[in-house]
């Protein structure tokens, strides 16, 4: 018998995503835009979550969180990158383990 | 109608096109001369805000369909919220203007993020809550590296922006969950999912991420980690902000999800808040102990304090929440009195944050020496100083719930944390003779540091009774939890 995609399926896919992004935030020693990535990447495991549900649950609510959550996403990654640039003007790099000036 | 809507949220909309219009405003005519201008212009409007919602405010109001809840309880964070950031902006004129950072983006950055603090405290729905929440962040991870040419606000920015994003990223998460098993991201759905004896499994999970998320921004241990490197980077100016009105935006969030979401299952969240609690207390005070920079002393601090503001949280009941409450308008006001005595320090026009300068501090400035002895105390939790009274009632909430050991391990970590503030009294009065500070002359700095001290100092007097705090938190307390 074939198998339907179900709603248990979008979950599994999410989880997994959510949680690449997480060890990519931690496991990650070289390169600060990686880091970015990783945040987006947990954003959009949580929008597959929000659009399952909202499919799921036959209510929009979800789908209308969605269009919020990738238009602060995108604000998110502007406001990172122009961290970073300035970063990068004073340091010269933007290497993870030089993001270390401070400590203790 | 949607007009009536609007009439609840006017101080919103207000805030909001002020800043909007300024920025456009400013761009197109003097750019940064109007900097220490707008500084005026914004301190004056928030406090008038304030003063407006604490005069005017009335009973419960909900806008756009439960979305944005208008009660007692959002009215008193409101105020705490809207009056510290307008002390933080009068505060930091002289300081910024000295060193260049006088731009327009300053006072409209600060101003938005209150709009997103004032969107937080009055979130009635999973929507709300995350875009007061990303409002109030973005804004501040901007102002944390507003000094671009420093490499420290720089990594300070970078630090809060990377681990501020993770927790929004597992806030999300959970509010996704939460949202899936309950069927509705409304607060008022929410609680009828929740109810006690059949909560489902997803739910439980999503709000554990939605704590973590929230843990993250009120810098309870173990996410604490950004706290003291953003203490430190950023200009002093704005780490005052970041000690007072996020922190008590924040914890208003916390008390409104826990008990307007979660208000069924107390004691699926109870653990987890005393928990969280236990950690930044004890870690609060000894961390600090080794720490040579006031900035990253202060952050220390106020991770010892937001643990027993969790305290009072942790406890579940009107009475925790009260004493949440009074305990964060001490502390917002202790911390303005203490960082104006911060921004004071300077020595040839270069910022000073390391305690051994305060060496003999008394000697040259007895009334600011006094100020900081009051504060010092009163941050340690020294009877009868105002500080203790917000440490008695979160502890007796705690006892009152039957948390006695969590109110023990309290009071054990509350001597241990004596000592750091101690150890600054100390320096200002008896240690070795040091090369002079200058002398601080701004009228500004030294009115809110005396005037917080004499607060501090005097509020406790039987006839004065802290000022009718404890009944503005009373009423507060019974708003939300009704």
């Amino acid at each position: 018998m074939k198998q339907m995609i179900g709603l248990e399926h979008y979950l599994v896919v999410a989880a997994t995503l959510f949680v690449i992004g997480i060890f990519g935030l931690f496991l990650n020693r070289k390169n600060v835009i990686i880091l970015l990535m990783s945040i987006e990447l947990m954003l959009l495991a949580v929008n597959i979550n929000l659009v399952a549900f909202s499919s799921f649950l036959g209510d929009l609510v979800g789908q209308v969180f969605t269009l919020f959550v990738l238009t602060v996403a995108a604000a998110e990654a502007a406001i990172g990158l122009a961290i970073l640039v300035s970063f990068f003007r004073n340091r010269g790099t933007i290497a993870v383990e030089d993001v270390s000036v401070m400590k203790g | 109608m949607i007009t009536d809507d609007l009439i609840i949220i006017v101080p919103e909309i207000i805030l909001a096109l002020f800043a909007m219009l300024a920025l456009v405003g400013a761009v197109y005519t003097r750019k940064d001369a109007i900097g220490p201008l707008l500084t005026w212009v914004s301190a004056g409007l928030l406090a008038l805000m304030g003063v407006w919602i604490a005069v005017n405010g009335d009973g419960d109001n909900t806008a756009f369909n439960g979305m944005f809840v208008d009660d007692g309880f959002a009215r008193f964070a409101k105020v705490v919220v809207l009056i510290s950031a307008a002390a933080v902006l009068a505060m930091s004129q002289d300081y910024m203007k000295q060193r260049g950072l006088l731009r327009f983006e300053y006072p409209l950055l600060v101003v938005l993020a209150v709009v997103g603090m004032m969107v937080m405290v009055s979130a009635g729905d999973l929507m709300a809550l995350y875009m007061g929440l990303e409002l109030q962040s973005l804004s501040l991870y901007v102002i944390a590296s507003l000094r671009r040419d420093s490499v420290k606000s720089t990594e300070a920015g970078m630090k809060y922006f990377v681990l501020g994003a993770l927790s929004s990223g597992l806030l999300l998460y959970g509010a996704s969950l939460v949202y899936g098993f309950a069927g509705t991201t409304q607060f008022a759905g929410i609680i009828l999912a929740a109810g006690e004896g059949q909560t489902s499994l997803g739910l439980l999970f999503g709000l554990t991420f939605v704590v973590a998320g929230l843990a993250f921004k009120v810098s309870a241990v173990p996410f604490h980690m950004w706290t003291p490197d953003v203490y430190e980077g950023a200009p002093t100016p704005i780490t005052a902000f970041f000690a007072t009105a996020p922190k008590m935006a924040a914890m208003g969030l916390f008390a409104r999800v826990v008990h307007d979401a979660f208000g069924g299952v107390v004691a699926d969240w109870q653990q987890i808040l005393a928990l969280l609690s236990l950690l930044s207390m004890f870690l609060g005070a000894v961390a600090a102990i080794g720490q040579k920079n006031i900035k990253r002393l202060m952050a220390y601090s106020s991770i010892a304090h937001m643990g027993y503001a969790l305290m009072g949280l942790a406890a579940g009941t009107a009475f925790g929440v009260q004493a949440m409450l009074i305990y964060m308008a001490i502390y917002v006001t202790m911390n303005v009195g203490t960082f104006a005595f911060i921004l004071t320090l300077s020595r040839d026009g270069q910022p000073v944050a390391s305690i051994d300068a305060l060496n003999m501090y008394s000697k040259r400035e007895p009334g600011k020496a006094l100020a900081v002895l009051v504060l010092m105390f009163s941050l340690a939790g020294v009877p009868p100083l105002v500080g203790f009274f917000g440490k008695f009632y979160v502890l007796r909430a705690a006892y009152d719930a039957g948390l006695a050991w969590l109110a023990i391990a309290g009071v054990v970590a509350s001597v241990i944390g004596a000592f750091y503030y101690l150890r600054i009294v100390f320096y200002v009065y008896f240690g070795d003779e040091v090369e002079d500070l200058d002398t601080d002359r701004n009228p500004v700095l030294f009115g809110f540091l005396m005037s917080s001290a004499a607060l501090i100092a005097l509020a406790w007097f039987p006839g004065l009774n802290l000022l009718g705090l404890e009944a503005m938190a009373l009423s507060a307390a019974e708003a939300l939890l009704n």
